[in-house]
């Protein structure tokens, strides 16, 4: 990392300032001048949308709080009285339920960006890891969040997930009663998710900074995966980042905007405008679109409990993958094996998806186990197996020297390995 | 990786497609029949003439089985709406009554409806509407075109596609034969028949004409603020658009020096 410039308080004020409390100081080194990878590209900037999904949720989730009522009989009309009387309050539902897909969105887009360049690597463990508890942390977030309108898909779904926690041997049950304060899913289930959707943002929030903290200390990968070695690499993060940044958030924004006052309800299920009844179920109980893949999964297995296992095992073996792929080279461009393995994992998680909303029978519950099979293959067989025999193709000295390192064979420029010697000026 | 960089955009299509198809996933087997509606499309505006009809069918027909809870009488002179005077709204809700607090000696005080009032209720409760109705609850109609796949085609599709022949491998009992409805067996009655109401602005009632105006005024009871969010949303993407084109030329710009 570039550490050649130094803060430098300009006035009085600021040098005041910055002996008692370096804000000045911190938004400096972590904002503006941060030394950035100068070869990022436009996958690298959802980071930056992410922060302002949370944002967004947030804010437009405190408007909604003011207005929504978690009482089983009054849930499904206040939201109606949102959406028809108040000031824009269809704006803000619309924005906070389509918001949450495009949440969800960009967390994938970001996440499969971390597969492919190989970001959750040494020394960059801790910020997958962390990025894996926001992951959850948002499923469990989303999921309460559809509960509270009370509308049909809200209390089944919310019946069908629950439920999974009963399969689990010996606590099963008292959790679950714990988990819906009482027998089925009623009144106090409703009040406990919408505590729990309230606070669990903050919490996302708190590990966020966490997130970007750990990322601030080993700076950021980059689409070669060769580490930063001087400042001939990087640009400062302020204006070079903070535009491209917010041009890629523009582009999100406009396809977010088409989302809201277009088409608000494409994304969601036509029954959850039925208020929620508990003597009668929907012929098909549909996740989100978000959690299809992890209810396609769920559903691929005969064993309830295994099934219940394997979903949730569907982001545990997250965590391990700094250990599972221990391929020195980070960046899919120079190994091609694993760039055909990763591909057909997208194909899979896409599939997987689009099975998700299919009736578990036939083709579609055969196609659900192959690609079961090969999400977990991906992690703990081929991972493994590549970082052992594949061999990857002639890397660069550095981001800003083209010229082939001949003398790497695995080397993906790890701090302390020889390829730092090899850096000429 | 050229392929993976421009995948982005299948990528969010692919995204998109595979959404719509999880709501696509369960619908009737039968085509819902689409007449076009003028509010559709991103500068649709409600037909409101149409939306006048509309109440007028609802009014005289539908109400004494559906309920529109989430309606108020004010709702219909308010902008994007059927646009009612405001005289005639009163008037249309000082038709109903409703029971309201108590006189002086506790007894339950009746007064008529004010435009602050919601839509009356056709029964006092769900069981009183399924015994009324051989054990089918009529559903409340406010969102009945947002909780439907394809809402409006399909109400639309439904209220004129009432058949008498029954197909020979069909039992369908005491309930009626729709193809439209999921199943084909329906518990209401056919609604609408040729000349049901007699249109105030002279229009013919056709079975059609009646179908449509109804679809119509449904449409817009499920989401008055239709009109409004389009304009808005016109509006916020047009500036989108501008402060995307200059926020483009400033990357270019910035990271044209950037080797």
């Amino acid at each position: 990392m570039n550490h050649d410039y130094q803060y430098t308080p300009k006035n009085g004020f600021s040098k005041w300032l910055d002996k008692r409390l370096p804000l000045m100081r911190f938004a400096d080194e972590n904002l503006l001048s941060f030394p950035t990878p100068k070869n990022l590209n436009y996958f690298y900037t959802f980071g930056f949308i992410l922060t302002m999904c949370l944002v967004t949720q947030i804010i437009t989730g405190i408007v909604l709080a003011m207005h929504y009522v978690p009482n089983t009989s009054l849930a499904f009309d206040s939201i109606e009285h949102i959406m028809r009387d108040v000031n824009y309050g269809w704006l803000i539902r619309y924005m906070h339920s389509n918001g949450a897909s495009m949440f969800f969105l960009a967390v994938f887009i970001h996440m499969f960006r971390g597969l492919y360049y190989g970001s959750y690597k040494e020394p960059r463990e801790i910020i997958w890891i962390l990025g894996v508890v926001i992951f959850l942390l948002m499923i469990i977030t989303g999921f309460m969040g559809y509960v509270l309108p009370w509308g049909q898909m809200s209390f089944w779904g919310a019946t069908v997930i629950t439920n999974l926690v009963a399969t689990i041997p010996v606590i099963g049950e008292p959790v679950l009663t714990l988990l819906l304060g009482g027998y089925s899913v009623d009144n106090p289930t409703l009040n406990r998710f919408f505590s729990l959707h309230y606070l669990l943002p903050f919490v996302i929030f708190g590990v966020v900074i966490l997130h970007i903290w750990a990322l601030h200390v080993t700076g950021n990968n980059n689409p070669t995966g060769i580490e930063v070695k001087d400042s001939k690499d990087t640009i400062s993060f302020h204006p070079y980042y903070t535009v491209k940044d917010l041009f890629s958030y523009v582009v999100f924004l406009l396809m977010f905007c088409y989302f809201i006052f277009y088409n608000p309800n494409i994304l969601g299920h036509p029954d959850n405008y039925i208020e929620a009844d508990p003597m009668l179920t929907p012929a098909h109980i549909v996740p989100e679109w978000y959690l299809l893949p992890f209810y396609a999964i769920l559903r691929a297995v005969p064993d309830k409990l295994m099934g219940v296992l394997l979903m949730f095992g569907s982001i545990i073996v997250l965590f391990f993958l700094p250990w599972l792929d221990t391929m020195k080279v980070k960046s899919a461009r120079y190994r091609p094996l694993y760039k055909i393995f990763f591909l057909l994992f997208v194909i899979f998680c896409l599939l997987l998806g689009y099975l998700g909303a299919k009736p578990p029978e036939g083709i579609y519950l055969l196609l659900s186990r192959v690609s079961t099979i090969y999400y977990f293959a991906f992690f703990l067989v081929i991972m493994p197996i590549l970082s052992r025999i594949e061999k990857p193709l002639p890397m660069p000295i550095g981001i800003s020297n083209p010229a082939i390192n001949n003398n790497s064979d695995s080397s993906g420029g790890v701090s302390g390995s020889p390829s730092y010697a090899m850096d000429s000026k | 990786m050229n392929i993976f960089k421009n995948n982005i955009f299948i990528f969010f299509v692919l995204i998109i497609g595979l959404s719509m198809n999880v709501n696509s996933a369960e619908g009737t087997t039968f085509k819902n029949l689409k007449p076009g509606f003028s509010f559709e499309g991103p500068f649709g505006k409600f037909d409101k003439e149409s939306l006048k009809r509309g109440y007028q069918v609802y009014s005289e027909v539908c109400s004494s089985c559906h309920g529109m809870k989430q309606l108020s009488f004010r709702n219909l002179s308010q902008p994007g709406g059927p646009e009612f005077p405001t005289e005639m709204v009163k008037e249309i809700a000082s038709g109903y009554s409703i029971t309201d607090g108590f006189n002086e000696y506790g007894e339950p005080l009746e007064r008529s409806m004010l435009p602050s009032d919601r839509f009356p209720k056709p029964y006092g409760s769900k069981e009183e509407a399924k015994g009324a109705n051989n054990g089918a609850y009529p559903p409340d109609l406010s969102l009945i075109v947002k909780a439907r796949l394809d809402g409006y085609n399909y109400l639309y599709s439904l209220l004129k596609g009432y058949e008498e022949e029954i197909p020979e491998d069909m039992d369908i009992g005491d309930l009626s034969y729709n193809p439209w409805y999921p199943g084909g067996a329906i518990a209401m009655y056919q609604p609408l028949y040729e000349d049901s109401v007699e249109y105030e602005d002279g229009t013919p009632a056709t079975v059609d004409q009646m179908s449509y105006d109804v679809a119509n005024f449904l449409t817009w009871a499920a989401e008055p603020t239709m009109e409004e969010r389009k304009r808005l949303g016109f509006i916020v993407m047009g500036f989108l658009i501008i402060f995307v084109i200059l926020m483009y030329l400033s990357v270019s710009r910035l990271f044209r020096d950037v080797h």
